[in-house]
């Protein structure tokens, strides 16, 4: 296994299977093979290229091709003049940044305030419900808890809104609870100063299971040996998590922050835009948000391409430097040096 | 070593003991204090997502008179047990349309995006493939950059896609992690057989369906399955790209009526007596919920294992 052995094409230099019975009877072919079995090879080569190339392709024609078309950031676009044909306009677009406008620096707060929240509630409490469900004495009843913790990460955002309206809403489960019992309703849903509240409790309802999991992938790798020794020199249950589990996942976590801050500017698209409607922009507006009521609905084309593109740019910025900043404090973050 | 066995067993002996509930000899029986907290945080956390289900359902299957009682919200426990809203949605109608198209969406996406990326794949797995490095690169690169919203929406209005079906297949036809992910286990598997099937005159094909794909039915589990959600569950490239009512896809229609709460009446079910609103919107729900439901066994069989090939190959 460990000494790399190099593929050749078939045909190339290994007889293939038909050559192998017919070479005693057919004697005089020999000098002949060479050249028929060229045409053979680049068949396979062909091949592999014919299987490949549809993947590649979409990869291009919709990736890397929008990727190029973020160049209209640039232009005064006009959607019945292309590429082409639309005005270069040079940094105007990216006036947003500089101009104060007051529609796009609310979305820039309320996109950053979600992350801080969003880093410092949400971001632990995965690690929290590993800790917890590591510490259970019965794989049985760990497995069935993860089963039922895993499952809303594979909800779409629509079903969770509208599970959360059903929970929560005026006429939801706790309210008709309420009304049940004589108390006066709690009104959540479509109340400005609860949005962020409400878009982080629905991340966390959502995710924090699913988040589990790779932290207890990792917590199975620590050395069981670890914990028998310290039990044996008198470390309590606490003092062993404290001093072995914990330590051992630090690298995970930074790794996973990283990669957390490298998205800090896209919070919950779908999740925000179903939800936008009763509580207002001035609330619940966040960058993409802004991208797609300024682009898609409004016509401003060239200014939301602009505020794409600077989202893009400091999102690849940003785990660039936290990745520096882990290999400062000496952990090995996404990618070494 | 003077010590007994016990104080020198083995992570398999621990795993093997904690298995049947028990505790290696070394680990203290925990207060009850503690387990009590524990059990409740648990207990909680797993209520939290039990609850919303389970009244879900129930709502959806209460008569009027149930709904009546709870002041038209919702109901945890039907006294009266109706499927007339099932019925209402899925003889017709909006609901029962957009539920064939996010059907078919869903089943043709799976298999092109299965196959597209099985194919790249395979290709970026063999060593010396022609081509293989800068696609690979590529692949790489779709990982780190995404192109964001509005030059997308005019790629796919460019190609003439807006308003067609094919606007929520082809854009996200390619995952490149789960590319990534499907090249590191195709990698993974013993280069001999490959070595022998060349010796044995098999071309990449031959060598593709007959040893490869039957050995990576693990991964094609895995990378299916995400495909499957992912297409079961899109909704901002339906939002995006589609615009006529008769082509929405069960997301358009849960926005619609059950997060707008749109009134569903005559025009959207076929029904004579209608069932209460609250019961339709929360059948509509639960319909969108079951195939995760249905896949959901399958998903859990195989998804660590695909998180963790990528989390440690990507």
């Amino acid at each position: 296994m460990s000494s790399k052995v190099n593929f050749k094409p078939v045909g190339k230099r290994l007889p293939n299977r038909r050559d192998r019975r017919s070479s005693s009877s057919e004697l005089l072919s020999d000098e002949t093979r060479p050249s028929r079995s060229r045409p053979k090879m680049s068949r396979d080569r062909m091949l592999l290229l014919f299987l490949g190339l549809p993947g590649a392709l979409a990869l291009v024609l919709f990736h890397y091709v929008p990727l190029l078309g973020n160049v209209i950031a640039f232009q005064d676009y006009q959607p019945y003049l292309g590429i082409g044909e639309s005005e270069w306009v040079g940094v105007s677009n990216f006036a947003f940044l500089w101009d104060g406008n007051p529609e796009f620096l609310n979305a820039l707060w309320n996109t950053l305030i979600l992350t801080l929240i969003q880093t410092v509630l949400v971001f632990p409490i995965p690690l929290v419900l590993a800790l917890l469900l590591n510490s259970l004495a019965g794989e049985r009843l760990k497995r069935l808890l993860q089963s039922i913790l895993y499952l809303p990460h594979f909800l779409s955002w629509v079903i969770v809104v509208a599970l959360f309206q059903q929970m929560l809403g005026n006429a939801g489960m706790l309210n008709t609870f309420l009304v049940q019992s004589d108390l006066p309703i709690v009104q959540i849903i479509g109340v400005p100063e609860l949005f962020k509240a409400l878009i982080t409790s629905q991340v966390i309802w959502k995710d924090a299971g699913w988040g589990t999991i790779i932290f207890l992938a990792a917590i199975s790798r620590i050395d069981q040996e670890q914990y028998e020794a310290a039990a044996v020199d008198g470390a309590s249950a606490w003092q062993r998590m404290i001093s072995i589990t914990l330590p051992a996942l630090k690298g995970l976590f930074i790794l996973l922050l990283i990669l957390r801050l490298g998205s800090s500017l896209s919070v919950g698209f779908e999740q925000i835009i179903l939800q936008q409607g009763p509580v207002g922009l001035q609330a619940s507006e966040v960058l993409d948000t802004w991208v797609y009521n300024n682009g898609i609905i409004g016509g401003n084309w060239g200014i939301s391409a602009a505020a794409g593109l600077f989202k893009g740019l400091v999102g690849v910025l940003l785990v660039i430097g936290a990745n520096k900043l882990a290999h400062v404090f000496g952990e090995r973050g996404v990618y070494e040096k | 070593m003077t010590t007994t066995q016990n104080a020198t067993i083995g992570d398999d002996t621990v795993n093997a003991l904690r298995a049947d509930g028990n505790r290696p000899p070394w680990m203290e029986k925990p207060k009850l204090i503690t387990q009590v907290l524990k059990f409740l945080a648990l207990a909680i956390s797993v209520a939290l997502v039990i609850v919303p289900f389970w009244s879900v359902i129930a709502t959806s299957i209460a008569d009027q008179q149930t709904i009546n009682d709870s002041g038209g919200g919702m109901v945890m426990w039907p006294s009266g047990v109706t499927f007339s809203a099932y019925q209402a949605v899925l003889s017709g109608g909006v609901v029962t349309r957009a539920l064939f198209i996010s059907i078919a969406i869903t089943v043709v996406g799976t298999l092109l995006s299965l196959a597209a990326t099985a194919g790249l794949a395979y290709w970026l797995s063999r060593p010396g493939a022609y081509g293989a490095k800068p696609v690979l690169m590529l692949v790489l690169g779709a990982v780190l950059f995404s192109p964001g919203l509005i030059p997308t929406y005019l790629v796919v209005k460019g190609f003439g896609l807006i308003d067609s079906y094919w606007s929520l297949i082809l854009p996200v036809l390619i995952n490149a992690f789960n590319v990534i992910v499907m090249r590191a286990f195709f990698q993974e598997l013993p280069q001999e057989l490959f070595e022998s099937a060349a010796i044995d005159g098999a071309g990449s094909a031959t060598v593709l369906f007959k040893i490869v794909l039957p050995l990576s039915k693990a991964v094609l589990a895995v990378v299916g399955l995400f495909y499957a959600v992912a297409y079961w569950n899109a909704f901002f490239n339906a939002l995006l790209f589609i615009q006529s009512t008769e082509k929405w896809p069960m997301a358009l229609v849960l926005r619609a009526y059950v997060v707008n709460q749109t009134t569903i009446g005559g025009d959207q079910v076929s029904t004579e007596v209608l069932p209460p609103q609250l019961s339709l919107q929360m059948a509509i729900l639960v319909i969108a919920i079951v195939p995760i439901l249905v896949l959901y066994p399958f998903l859990q069989r195989h998804f660590a294992k695909g998180v963790m090939i990528g989390a440690v190959k990507g």
